[in-house]
């Protein structure tokens, strides 16, 4: 079953749950607190993982803004063009994915802002040549498998778990790929993503 | 310049120059002694902190614009939720604590811990790591911070 399906059954148990003997306080009454932990660690904790899940959504949507900023740019050789807009269907997946994950917890997604708004925070107007373009998708890229990792800890069930790892795995071989289009070195100490 | 037609010899590349990096690497690395927990919080090592920062929470975040998360330039001596054109988790809206080095550690150690229900789910388990990004903050921060 898939990340979502599984969301969904879940979602669909809470709900249930409701109208049954078995609530979480029928079942602390039954089992005690021991009883509810285990509840709580079985259905996972929706409403924190919803927030971190729009937090990742609203990084997706600036990483998908700058590939398109960075193609329409001008400053990009055909090729790397088309390599980006390859990039940002990854992070429209990654996006997609993580929308269905929240929406089946209960939750409503993380809109959008304008290209614009993204132009400027990611100061967008300082980029002069394809080198200053490839540097900053690296940091971004860098960052967001460090980011995907650093979150892995602070979600409540292993499908998700391994939704965010298999997104780190993305960012970290586009991380590569641009860190080798720059020339970087290889980094020469293994375990470079996450802490 | 990158040739994205030449995978093979790029890939062939990076095998060379990692055979190279490899033994020198090895070879030239000191022998350090890693200081005492509570001895390296106290102590962060901003510039290693502005390398973490641009890696780790590079991200999310920056000194000077509201991204995902929130600009950081001044944080220290902040009351928490404050920037005032971005837009927090209610649950870091009901706070009051203001941000120094013992909230901003708690924080980065696990911020669900500290706010349960905020947004943020990255967490940095080095002491070290997290005494270093501090550091960086503390030093692009006003001068009468805590």
């Amino acid at each position: 079953m898939s990340v979502v399906g599984k969301d969904l059954q879940m979602r669909r148990q809470l709900v249930r749950g409701s109208a049954t003997v078995l609530t979480a306080a029928g079942i602390t009454a039954l089992l005690g607190a021991r009883g509810a932990a285990l509840a709580q660690k079985r259905t996972g904790n929706a409403g924190q993982d919803v927030g971190v899940l729009n937090a990742a959504i609203a990084l997706e949507h600036e990483g998908i803004a700058a590939y398109t900023i960075a193609a329409g740019s001008g400053l990009l050789q055909p090729a790397v063009v088309k390599i980006g807009v390859t990039f940002r269907g990854h992070h429209q997946r990654h996006r997609d994915e993580l929308i269905k994950v929240v929406t089946a917890l209960g939750g409503k997604p993380a809109a959008a802002k304008s290209d614009a708004e993204y132009a400027t925070a990611l100061n967008a107007a300082a980029l002069k040549n394809q080198t200053d373009v490839l540097r900053l998708a690296l940091k971004l890229e860098r960052g967001a498998a460090n980011a995907y990792l650093g979150l892995i800890p602070s979600l409540a069930t292993a499908d998700r778990h391994q939704l965010v790892a298999r997104m780190a795995g993305d960012e970290a071989f586009h991380a590569a790929i641009l860190g080798n289009a720059l020339g970087d070195p290889i980094p020469t100490d293994g375990l470079m993503f996450g802490a | 310049m990158w040739r994205p037609h030449s995978c093979g010899a790029a890939v062939a590349g990076m095998v060379v120059a990692l055979l190279l990096q490899a033994i020198p690497a090895a070879a030239q690395s000191p022998v350090r002694t890693p200081p005492s927990a509570a001895a390296a919080a106290a102590a962060g090592d901003a510039t290693r902190g502005e390398q973490l920062y641009q890696s780790r929470c590079g991200a999310c975040h920056s000194l000077d614009a509201n991204r995902v998360g929130p600009r950081h330039r001044n944080v220290f001596g902040r009351r928490v939720a404050a920037v005032p054109d971005f837009h927090y988790s209610a649950a870091l809206r009901k706070r009051t604590f203001t941000w120094d080095a013992a909230t901003l550690d708690r924080w980065l150690e696990n911020p669900g811990a500290l706010v349960p229900g905020t947004t943020m789910g990255f967490r940095v388990s080095s002491a070290q790591d997290r005494a270093d990004i501090i550091a960086y903050l503390r030093d692009h921060s006003a001068p009468s911070s805590p």
